[in-house]
């Protein structure tokens, strides 16, 4: 087994897919009511469990010691900028379809969520099973 | 891109205990990005245009892409990396993987993007819309594509890569994570099948 893997490391990429099913749920319940009105309860509801979980991760990797974090912020900020332009071009596309303030709030924070979900994500992923002491 | 063959310093390949020639390559291909950008650019040009050929020619060949990539890396070329060497493995994921890294992301964005736009523009969103569930049904299944290709395959594409940029990667990692790819690719293929049996359904 890889040394940097054998190493124990909180369950951050579980709870990252965690976050992505969540907020793929939350985006098909509110993609199968647009366009008419409906009531926001549930999507709310998913987006908060959805920051929870990354809030959770975030926490979890700030008790991480020895950790790859060169790779981790390499990886992360250039997978960041890339679901910026995704997310930003589904919200481009709502906002064209003049989506009501109300589920455009929550669908923007859905796709902020997720946009902060996957490069924390896939930043994590490289970042174990990379040497934690190297610099370069 | 590129592709050059450069051998990793160490013994000879082939020798036992020997690391295998890693081939020189980018993880995310930089004159890729460029046609990323050209794709983008021509899409929200479509969305903000309001064109109903543009946005049926990006879902159909963004979406018939999609699939038809997803079905023949599943079924075919998954189960032929499978059964490859440990070197010739590596050498096809230094040129096949990067490509993967902004081809999928672009044509999924193309295809929703544009579906979405364009199941508006038809009516196709309204629940009074007789196939309205079968629409659902295409969300539901992209849905559990997206947590698959975003959660498990893709964050594995990108783990062998930076392995393979080490000046001793560990060939140990590099197969279960390839094997990894090649489940979750195999999975997503499958999936393909219900959006084909969905989007012709939509569709007649």
């Amino acid at each position: 087994m890889n040394a940097t893997e054998a190493r124990t490391l909180p369950p951050v990429g579980e709870i990252a897919v965690a976050a992505i099913a969540v907020i793929v749920v939350g985006g098909i319940w509110m993609a199968s009511h647009l366009p008419k009105h409906f009531s926001l309860v549930v999507p709310v509801i998913i987006l908060a469990v959805a920051v929870a979980l990354v809030l959770t991760n975030v926490v979890l990797l700030t008790r991480i010691r020895r950790f790859a974090w060169q790779k981790f912020f390499l990886v992360g900020k250039w997978a960041l900028l890339a679901y910026v332009v995704i997310s930003g071009m589904l919200v481009y596309v709502f906002a064209r379809d003049h989506t009501p303030g109300g589920p455009m709030a929550v669908l923007v924070g859905m796709l902020v969520t997720w946009a902060v979900d996957i490069p924390m994500l896939f930043g994590f992923t490289v970042a174990r099973f990379q040497d934690p002491d190297q610099t370069t | 891109m590129v592709d050059v063959a450069e051998v990793a310093p160490g013994p000879p390949p082939g020798m036992a205990g020997g690391p295998p020639p890693i081939p020189e390559f980018q993880i995310v291909p930089l004159r890729g990005l460029i046609a990323v950008a050209i794709v983008i650019v021509a899409l929200i040009v479509a969305v903000a245009g309001n064109w109903l050929w543009a946005l049926d020619f990006f879902h159909v060949v963004g979406g018939g892409m999609w699939t038809g990539i997803d079905l023949f890396v599943g079924f075919i070329v998954g189960p032929i990396i499978g059964r490859m060497s440990i070197p010739a493995r590596i050498e096809f994921s230094t040129r096949f993987m990067p490509k993967m890294l902004l081809l999928m992301p672009t044509l999924v964005t193309m295809t929703l993007a544009a579906g979405w736009q364009l199941a508006r523009h038809l009516g196709n969103l309204n629940a009074g819309f007789g196939r309205h569930g079968w629409l659902v049904a295409s969300y539901i299944v992209v849905g559990v594509m997206a947590v698959i290709a975003l959660g498990i395959l893709e964050p594995a594409n990108l783990a062998v890569l930076f392995e393979l940029k080490k000046p001793r990667p560990d060939p140990e990692l590099i197969g279960r994570l390839m094997k990894r790819f090649i489940y979750t690719a195999g999975i997503t293929g499958a999936m393909q099948v219900a959006t084909l049996v969905i989007m012709t359904r939509i569709a007649t």
